[in-house]
């Protein structure tokens, strides 16, 4: 039985979205004096260079940036088994007195986000920490929240949600996997 | 004194004798503790303890020139008991016993007191060996003829090796005064020293310190060509390399007086045992490499190695389990010396059952100068009788010796002894 | 996800180079844990390592304490004074008390070969060879790949030469199987005395004499001469084996290509290597150094995922 997949946002809507949430982003933090995007592993990274762009063409201003892997900051190591790869961690900034926009592609439970800003307190005190997120599925186990965001889907019991990127997929498009009716 | 032995028929077996040019199936009737009559069909006397031997082989019993009985001393690991009982468990109705005791055994009261133990045993024969030199030092020559008139066999310092050429020159001709071997365990100290296993790739990739070859080799010739100088005999140890089995070869072409003995694990196992830092494949000398169990099977064949013998060394567990390079050396080997050679030697096709019969039990009792190895009427009856394919799994905590260090254990062997019988009696018989 | 490396990690012989691999990529973007203010990850909080040190060592032990305490594990640190008649016994009962105090990990230097994988057989914590006898150094040979792949890119087809005591040397059996399963092309250097008999068998080139080495090669991973060798009468003194084997400034200059140089420390300046060169432009020693604490935290956040259950699903094939 083939599994149901719905295109939720194809490539002119990705690019639609990410356009809107770069300028919501820079109106929340007011300007782009003090803003830093930070990326989590892996797809994040990417779409924090997106935002970026588009910020870059709007403000004439290049924003600078991060890349956050939180494997090892992961609440649920212990249970796991085979270990999840490490990515890279660069900082190349000081983030003291920043405001500081995490960026990701899918916020669901929001374990990401709690490894993601223990792992930040290790480097330094932004003045506050924002959150950008692609896809916001709902789900939370904690209480985390998006301050952007560029689509809410609700997923079924047992779905999921795929997010790709033309550096690392081939080509933008975020797709509903599953969990229709039935399955 | 104990009752005299009943009579014993041995019925059916394959009757097995190279030292008579027997081999054929039939009777054998132990009568008065000797061997009454061998062969044809024998009828049973009255109140004859019959043993139904079809399908087993009845041989001269085993003689084991070689093995260590750790008493007295660390009665902990073996004692004089333990181990004769062992012993006829394994088919050998004598074993000698190595002088490397606690204290020595080097002195006429240390023999007898080996002998006495012996006895009272009422197992296998123990004929003791007495130290070449005093405490094993390799100083001071032993009083060999005390040792004897107590019932020494022979003479070693086995355990270590005699250094000294002159002392070894000495004993060779004091211990022809006495007609006994002088046996030698060939190591070259300097070149062994801290060594834990055979010198080769596999040493070299655990990174333990290897023993080469010629270590064993260097003493050998030099007991060969000594026993030439002397004219006695020396025996030669647990011969474990291709080199040193050319140059037996070479001695006794020559006419030389070198007798050779090899034991069952030099006869089976390579150095690849030690694989996984396996302390119960440590001894010395140490597993060899494929080509060298080669030689010394094809030296068993061809003679160049008179007998096999078990040196048969226990050791407490608590000592073997602890990191290789820190464990002794040595294995137990009395249980497990038939199987190892049927199973390696005879149903591989290197030698026949009359080879490995001779080796085993006529060749020692021959070279030793010691009474049996023979199934001539009127002789005491020393027998073994044995399944020669029988398969079984050697579990060491069955032993009947204490110690449990063999590198077999749970390997399928292929032969058992089914009982043995020492002066007539039996001392050992296989339940079930 | 990363392939099980098992319960232990004991030596570089039988692992694949595909493991081997995983745990440079692993440590790798590990290295930046010591670059930050907060040298820290909360990775193994609450997790207990004891580095069970029988052989004195500063450099190891200090670099493993940096690893676990980067990673928030909880250490121990016990130093045995071992006489060669109770090391014995201390390891069997050291083993069992181990076990009775739940300890995660071990992380064991110890003078006799084999003694890692005695002490693993017995316990369920994850054991780290730090070094048994002249076995093997697994996370040694581990960070000298690590360093050679950074500075090379691949070590496909590099030739690395070991110059110096290689029958002695636990680095030197580490070194030759990790470099040999990555493809590189392998040398040893050094007078026959100090190298193993059986030596062409680990398929490896031998050079004679150390000219030679440093014209073949890309890098040299120098060993440490140690004093006992000349007394145990390996060979006959220091001075004639820097004079004859020793890298010096003046043998260099002659080499055909830059050589990287590398070296596990502690130096003999002067024996071995001479100053010049120990701190020259092509001297990656502190790289070493540097990759040495990446290494063991990649070891230990590797290993520490793995209960004997994994492991034994591992050894069946399961994945």
């Amino acid at each position: 039985m083939p599994i149901a997949s719905t295109i939720v946002l194809n490539a002119r809507a990705f690019e639609r979205t990410v356009a809107r949430m770069a300028h919501e982003i820079v109106e929340r933090a007011d300007g782009t004096d003090t803003l830093v995007l930070v990326g989590i592993q892996r797809r994040g990274v990417q779409l924090a260079d997106r935002l970026a762009a588009v910020i870059d063409a709007r403000e004439k201003v290049t924003v600078p940036r991060g890349a956050l892997d939180i494997t090892l900051y992961r609440d649920d190591l212990q249970t796991v088994g085979p270990r999840p790869i490490v990515g890279k961690t660069e900082l190349p900034l000081e983030i003291d007195g920043t405001t500081l926009c995490i960026v990701d592609d899918v916020l669901y439970t929001g374990r990401t986000i709690r490894a993601a800003l223990d792992e930040l307190a290790d480097f330094g005190r932004p003045a506050r920490i924002m959150l950008a997120v692609l896809i916001d599925r709902g789900g939370r186990e904690l209480p985390i929240h998006a301050d952007v965001v560029g689509r809410l889907i609700d997923v079924p019991k047992g779905g999921h949600v795929d997010v790709a990127v033309s550096e690392l997929d081939g080509k933008d498009e975020v797709t509903l996997v599953g969990g229709a009716e039935g399955e | 004194m104990r009752t005299p032995p009943g009579d014993v028929l041995l019925k059916g077996g394959r009757l097995l004798d190279p030292s008579s040019n027997l081999d054929t199936t039939g009777d054998l009737l132990v009568r008065a503790g000797r061997i009454e009559s061998v062969g044809g069909s024998i009828g049973s006397p009255d109140g004859a303890q019959v043993i139904d031997c079809a399908g087993q082989v009845v041989a001269p019993g085993f003689i084991d020139v070689h093995c260590h009985l750790r008493e007295p001393g660390r009665e902990d690991v073996e004692t004089i008991l333990s181990g004769a009982r062992a012993a006829a468990a394994g088919g050998f109705t004598a074993v000698c016993a190595m002088p490397n005791t606690d204290p020595v055994t080097d002195n006429q009261a240390a023999v007898g007191f080996v002998l006495k133990q012996g006895r009272s045993a009422h197992a296998a024969r123990v004929y003791p060996i007495g130290a070449i030199s005093i405490g094993q030092k390799g100083e001071q020559l032993a009083e060999f003829g005390e040792m004897v008139g107590a019932g020494a066999v022979a003479v070693s310092d086995d355990g270590r090796p005699v250094v000294s050429a002159q002392l070894m020159r000495t004993a060779l001709e004091y211990a022809r005064t006495f007609g006994i071997p002088v046996a030698d365990h060939c190591e070259e100290p300097t070149l062994a020293a801290g060594g834990d296993m055979n010198e080769g790739f596999v040493s070299a990739r655990l990174g333990l310190k290897g023993i080469p070859a010629e270590a064993e080799e260097i003493m050998a010739i030099r007991d060969i060509l000594l026993s030439r100088l002397t004219g006695g005999h020396v025996h030669l140890c647990h011969m474990s390399t291709r080199g040193s089995v050319e140059l037996i070869r070479w001695g006794k072409e020559r006419g030389i007086r070198v007798t050779a003995e090899a034991c069952p694990h030099h006869l089976s196992l390579t150095e690849a045992e030690v694989e996984g830092y396996n302390t119960n494949a440590k001894m010395n000398p140490p597993l060899r490499s494929l080509a060298d169990v080669e030689a010394v099977q094809q030296a068993v064949k061809d003679g160049t190695i008179d007998v096999i013998a078990t040196d048969h060394a226990p050791h407490h567990n608590d000592d073997k389990h602890r990191e290789f390079g820190n464990a002794p050396n040595g294995i137990v080997g009395l249980e497990t010396a038939l199987a190892v050679n049927l199973t390696w030697l005879v149903k591989s096709g290197i030698i026949t059952l009359g080879t490995l019969v001779d080796r085993m039990a006529c060749a020692p009792a021959r070279i030793f100068g010691l009474p049996g190895g023979t199934l001539r009427r009127g002789l005491p009856a020393d027998i073994t009788v044995f399944d020669p394919a029988l398969a079984w799994t050697v579990k060491p905590n069955d032993f009947l010796t204490k110690g449990r260090n063999t590198p077999y254990a749970g390997k399928t062997l292929h032969g058992r002894v089914g009982c043995t019988l020492v002066d007539g009696r039996v001392v050992f018989q296989r339940m079930g | 996800m990363t392939a099980p490396l098992g319960k232990d990690l004991l030596g570089l012989e039988h692992l694949s180079a595909e493991q081997i691999v995983m745990i440079l990529d692993t440590a790798e973007p590990l290295r930046e844990i010591s670059e930050r203010t907060i040298k820290k990850v909360p990775t193994l909080r609450g997790a207990t390592v004891v580095n069970l040190f029988f052989e004195a060592s500063t450099r190891t032990r200090i670099s493993f304490e940096f690893a676990e305490k980067r990673m928030s594990a909880d250490t121990v640190n016990v130093a045995v004074a071992g006489s060669s008649v109770s090391k014995g016994e201390t390891l069997v009962d050291t083993a069992k008390n181990l076990e009775a105090m739940r300890i995660d990990m071990v992380v064991i230097r110890h003078g006799s070969s084999g003694a890692a994988r005695f002490l693993a057989e017995r316990i369920e914590s994850n054991v780290i060879n730090a070094g048994d006898g002249t076995h093997e150094h697994p996370t040694q040979g581990l960070l000298d790949l690590l360093t050679l792949r950074q500075r090379f890119g691949t070590l496909a087809g590099k030739r690395v030469c070991i110059c110096g005591d290689v029958l002695h040397s636990r680095v030197a059996r580490s070194n030759i199987w990790g470099l040999t399963k990555l493809g590189a092309e392998v040398a040893v250097c050094g007078p026959r005395s100090l190298l193993p008999n059986a030596i062409e068998e680990f398929g490896v080139h031998v050079f004679d004499r150390i000219e030679q080495a440093i014209e073949w090669a890309d890098a040299l991973n120098i060993l440490r001469l140690q004093l006992e060798r000349m007394t145990a009468g390996y060979i006959p003194s220091l001075r004639e084996y820097n004079r004859v084997f020793g890298v010096t400034r003046a043998r260099l200059d002659r080499a055909p290509r830059d050589l990287l140089i590398m070296h596990p420390g502690p130096m003999n300046r002067g024996v071995e290597i001479d100053s010049e060169v120990a701190d020259g432009p092509h001297s990656v020693i502190l790289d070493q150094v540097t990759n040495g604490v990446a290494v063991r935290m990649a070891v230990l956040y590797l290993l520490a995922g793995n209960s004997p259950a994994l492991a034994e699903a591992a050894k069946g094939g399961d994945r």
